[in-house]
This record gives C-alpha cells, structure tokens and sequence, in this order.
C-alpha cells in the first residue's frame, strides 16, 4: 500500500484494517474518525440503551423522591435522581453525535424508547412499592451499575470512556448514600427490617439478571462478543456477576439479612459462586418491554413529552426568531 | 429576647421554611416530567436549593426550642403552615406517579414570580435585627441570581414566541396573579416583624416586587388586571386549600408510617 494514496480512496479492507489496529493498540476512536458500520451500530445499541435507561432508571426511584422521610433524606434523592437524569442527558448527548451520520436526532431515539424498539435495564420495569426499594435500588442496583460501568472505562470509544468517568464518580456517592440508607433500615424497628428484607427478595433476581445472560446460547446473540472484540468492554457478564456476588454476598449477610436462595455458596474448589440461575425466559420478556412496570413508566415518559411539545415548539420558534 | 419578637420571628421562620418546602416539593413532582432532559437537571437544582433553604430555616426553628425540625416540617397540621397559598397549589390535574397533565406555563409564572420575591425578601433580611437569619439571608440571596436568571429566561421566551405559548402563559399569568398578594403578605404579625426590624415592611417589598415585575411585564408587552390578589386567602395566616394536606400526606407518608421508627 502506498502510503501516499489518500484516506478516502483506501478500499474499505484496508481501512477496516487500519481501524482494528488502532483499537488493538488500545487508542481512541473519536466521534469524527472513520469507524465501520458495524462499530457504529455497536456503540449506538450500547450507548443510547445506557442512556435511556438512566432516564427511565429515575423512574422507580423518583416515586420516592417526595416522600422520602427526612428533610436529609429528601435532599439526598432529590441529588441523586437528579445526577441519573444528568447522565441520561451526557450520554443522550454521545448518542446524538453517533446518530447524525445516519440522519437522525434524540427525537428519533425517544420515538424508538415510546415505541419499544429500544430497550432498557431489566431493572428498571420493576415495581418499587416501599421506601427500602429506594434504598435497596440505590445501594445494589447502583452498585451493580458501577461494577459494568468501570469495567467500561477504558472503552475503545473516547467520548463514552469519557462519559463514563464522570458517571462513575457519582455513582459511587449513590452506592454511598444507598448503604446509608439501607443501614438506617437495618438498624431500625421489627417494621423498618421486614420491609428491608422484603425489598432484597423483590429485587434479587432482578440483580442477578442485570448482568445479562452467560452464554450467547441463552442470549440468542453475539453483542457480547462484538463489544469484546471492538474493546467496548473488557469483561463477560458472567464475570461480573461473580464479582458483584463476591462484593455485596457478605455485605448483605453482615446486617443479618437473607438472600433469597438456598442454593447461594462459593465453592472453593471452582474459585466461583454457585448461584440459582434466575429466569432468562422472564428475562427476555422483560427487556423485550412486557415488564411489570414498562407500559406504566413509558405511558409516563410519553404523556410528559406529548405534553411538552408546544413548549418545545415555542422554543424553536424563539430560536428561529433570534437567528 | 422580648415574648413579643420572639413571637414575631418565630412567624417569620415559619413562612420563610413554609414557602421554600412547599415550593420545592412541588418543583420535585416535576422530576422526569419537564419539557426536555436539560430542564429536569436545571430544575432539579434550584428545587435542592430551595429544600436546603428550608432545612436551614427549621433548624433555626428547632434552636429556638420550636422542636425536631423534621417534625416541624413532616408533623404540623396544614392550618399550621404559613407557606404563600399560591406556592401550595397543584401543577395541575392528575399525581406525579399517575398521568399528571401539568402545566408548565403555571411552573415557569409560579417560579418566577417567587423567585423575584425571593430575592426582594432576602435582600432586605440581610439587614434583619436577629444575627442568625441575616447571616444566612446573606449566604443564600447569592445563589439567587441565576435562579432568577433561569425563570425570567423561560418567561420571556414563553410569552415571545407561538400563539399557543402566549395563550397558555397568560392564562398562567391571570392565575398566578389571583393569589401573587399572598406571597407579599407578611401576615397578622407583620407590623411586629417590622417594628423590630426582622423584616422590611410589607408596603416596602410590595412596591420592589410590583416594580421588578413590572419591568419584567413591560419587557414582553403584558399588562396587568388590577393588584395581585389572595383569592384562595392568606397563607401566613393558616389560610390554606386542600391542596396543602394533600401535599402534607405525601411529603410525611414515610416519616409517619412507623411511629416507632428513632432513625430514617
């Protein structure tokens, strides 16, 4: 190849070539660099989904927002909702820059969300009926959060690697302000336990599944690969799981709650956790958009947008003006 | 510490804790509504802002022996409450959790108008004859620039642009306005509040705030009906709607679901 032909009149083999060689030797890609297709697509599955499940992430714990107990507490979620919608936001705004080549906006990704051609964490179709889910949501879910989100950090992409730095530092306040809150509960009356432990047998499996399937077998599909090879990320689901089991098995266990399988032991001899699989058919109901809660928050998400458009409309029209 | 001021301050902590707590539950029910996703990060803000302020005026409370300062804002009964009536009233049909239809004319007037006499009022406690509340009058009013900033942005855009938003920001606009004489009421124990110094006088912060919303109102080609009114009455005085025990209910609903329960 000579090295003088120019970028643009390479054969789409060699820039496929020169492309892998860069991600192999562990560079950037930038939001203006050639990518593939098939790369693009990845980053867009991947991101928007992260994005939009910040965004509908608030929702079950936004429930709580009003009525959390104390004026600290009321401050606390207030904060923390608020940061999961900024990272919705920051990550909406990636998502845009990776769209526009193909002519599309956030419009187009909030249409894919109403429509449920876009999914979400499994997490958040859940239903949270008490206050521990809150707490247990901010602690554990969040914490299952960090665990794929660092995992992340060194992606392939520069703009989500940076993204994720800043969503990762807040995220570990929340797992703060959600073990605050889950020790609170812990410590407190025969009532404030039992809804405590009430709450960890709700979202137990959810946090299981949260990881996503073990093998391409179950999933049906290869992203998880993909996302390996384009070093999106650095790690299978499976071995996150187990580090999240290995992180927070013994937290729970330490306040003198259950989990919710009699099956759950480490086995020395494997050097893994020996687990009850959680329901994959359930699973993929789920994060298809038939969860308990999907039709309730995305009803929610769409009647606020609908009834925002004449604002919307109006602030187009005062930019138009001012142009 | 005369029983008499003492009586006077006491008032106007609650009003100014009261305003602040009412108004930044209902800017809370708002989260994951507002128009688009920057609006909920922003909004999200001034709404900690405004909880934080009321956190700080109930614990000046509780030092004065009023009690716990959750209790006092989780435990009184409406009548109790000495929150502007205007700042208590619903964003619109419907419950944040379940098909709210709000109204983010309502949001934008409402806010803006608070946070005008927010500003007015903060300015003049920096001067306030009890240390404590002008020590964080003076913390406080500096934040207050780009909440305003942020209010008459949305305000003057609203009111500049489609038919429709003018339509609905004026119709905001007359109603905001029916009970806007409550946010300017200092109640029955203004004129204690005055005498003491705690406060300017009620006729002094009526006149800024008419003149700073006047401006405002000039800006976009508004003018008024009449004087800001109390349609729904007089909140510093007990006065209040239904809206507030609603309110109350939830903002407690925790707090009160387990008598027994020393920690949160």
């Amino acid at each position: 190849m000579a090295a003088a032909v120019p970028f643009e009149q390479w054969t789409a083999e060699e820039k496929y070539g020169h492309f892998m060689r860069r991600i192999e030797n562990g560079e950037k890609i930038e939001a203006d660099d050639w990518m593939p297709d098939d790369y693009r697509k990845a980053l867009i599955r991947l991101i928007t989904m992260h994005g939009i499940s910040e965004i509908m992430g608030a929702f079950p714990e936004k429930e709580w927002v009003p009525k959390a107990p104390t004026l600290r507490r009321k401050l606390a979620i207030m904060a923390k909702v608020q940061d999961e919608m900024g990272h919705g936001q920051l990550l909406l705004r990636v998502a845009e820059d990776l769209v526009k080549p193909c002519g599309k906006t956030r419009e187009d990704i909030l249409q894919d969300l109403f429509a449920k051609r876009l999914k979400f964490h499994n997490v958040f179709h859940m239903p949270s009926p008490t206050w521990a889910d809150a707490a247990v949501i901010a602690w554990l879910v969040d914490g299952a959060a960090i665990l794929s989100q660092t995992m992340m950090l060194k992606t392939s992409y520069g703009p989500y690697g940076r993204a994720l730095k800043r969503i990762c530092q807040e995220e570990s306040f929340h797992a703060k302000h959600g073990e605050s809150l889950t020790l609170s509960l812990a410590e407190g009356t025969p009532a404030q336990r039992r809804m405590l432990q009430e709450a960890i047998d709700r979202w137990w499996e959810p946090l299981l599944m949260f990881f996503g399937p073990k093998t391409k077998e179950a999933t049906g599909h290869t992203n998880v690969d993909k996302n390996l090879k384009y070093k999106l990320r650095t790690k299978t689901n499976e071995e996150l799981r187990q580090e999240f089991l290995s992180k927070y098995v013994p937290k729970i266990r330490l306040l003198g709650l259950a989990i919710p399988d009699p099956t759950l032991r480490y086995d020395d001899e494997k050097g893994e956790w020996i687990y009850r699989e959680p329901d994959w058919n359930k699973f993929k109901q789920i994060v298809t958009g038939n969860g308990p809660k999907t039709d309730e928050r995305l009803r929610l998400r769409r009647t606020s947008y609908e009834n925002g458009r004449w604002v919307r409309e109006a602030l187009a029209q005062w930019k138009a003006a001012a142009v | 510490m005369t029983p008499e001021y003492r009586t006077a301050l006491i008032e106007l902590l609650y009003q100014l804790a009261d305003d602040n707590f009412i108004l930044a539950y209902r800017g809370s029910e708002w989260l994951g509504l507002t128009p688009h996703i920057e609006e909920d990060v922003a909004f999200s803000s001034i709404n900690q802002n405004a909880m934080g302020h009321a956190a700080i005026y109930y614990q000046m409370l509780e030092d004065l022996g009023e009690g716990k300062s959750d209790d006092l804002a989780l435990l009184r009964p409406p009548a109790a409450f000495r929150n502007a009536v205007l700042l208590e009233l619903k964003n619109g049909p419907g419950n944040y959790w379940d098909a709210p239809d709000y109204d983010w004319a309502f949001a934008v007037v409402r806010h803006f108008f608070f946070d005008v006499f927010k500003s007015i009022r903060l300015n003049a406690l920096k001067k306030s004859s009890y240390p404590p509340l002008a020590a964080a009058a003076g913390k406080i009013v500096t934040e207050q620039a780009y909440h305003l900033m942020h209010w008459e942005t949305w305000f003057v855009q609203l009111m500049m642009s489609t038919d429709e938003a003018r339509r609905r920001m004026e119709k905001a606009l007359s109603l905001c306005w029916a009970d806007a004489g409550g946010l300017l009421s200092l109640g029955k124990w203004g004129a204690v509040m005055a005498e003491h110094g705690l406060t300017a006088t009620e006729a002094e912060w009526r006149d800024q705030w008419r003149q700073a919303i006047g401006q405002s109102f000039a800006r976009v080609g508004y003018v008024p009906i009449g004087e800001p009114g109390m349609a729904h009455g007089d909140g510093r005085n007990g006065e209040h709607t239904a809206d507030l025990g609603e309110a109350l209910s939830i903002l407690s609903e925790v707090y009160r679901s387990d008598p027994q329960a020393t920690g949160w």
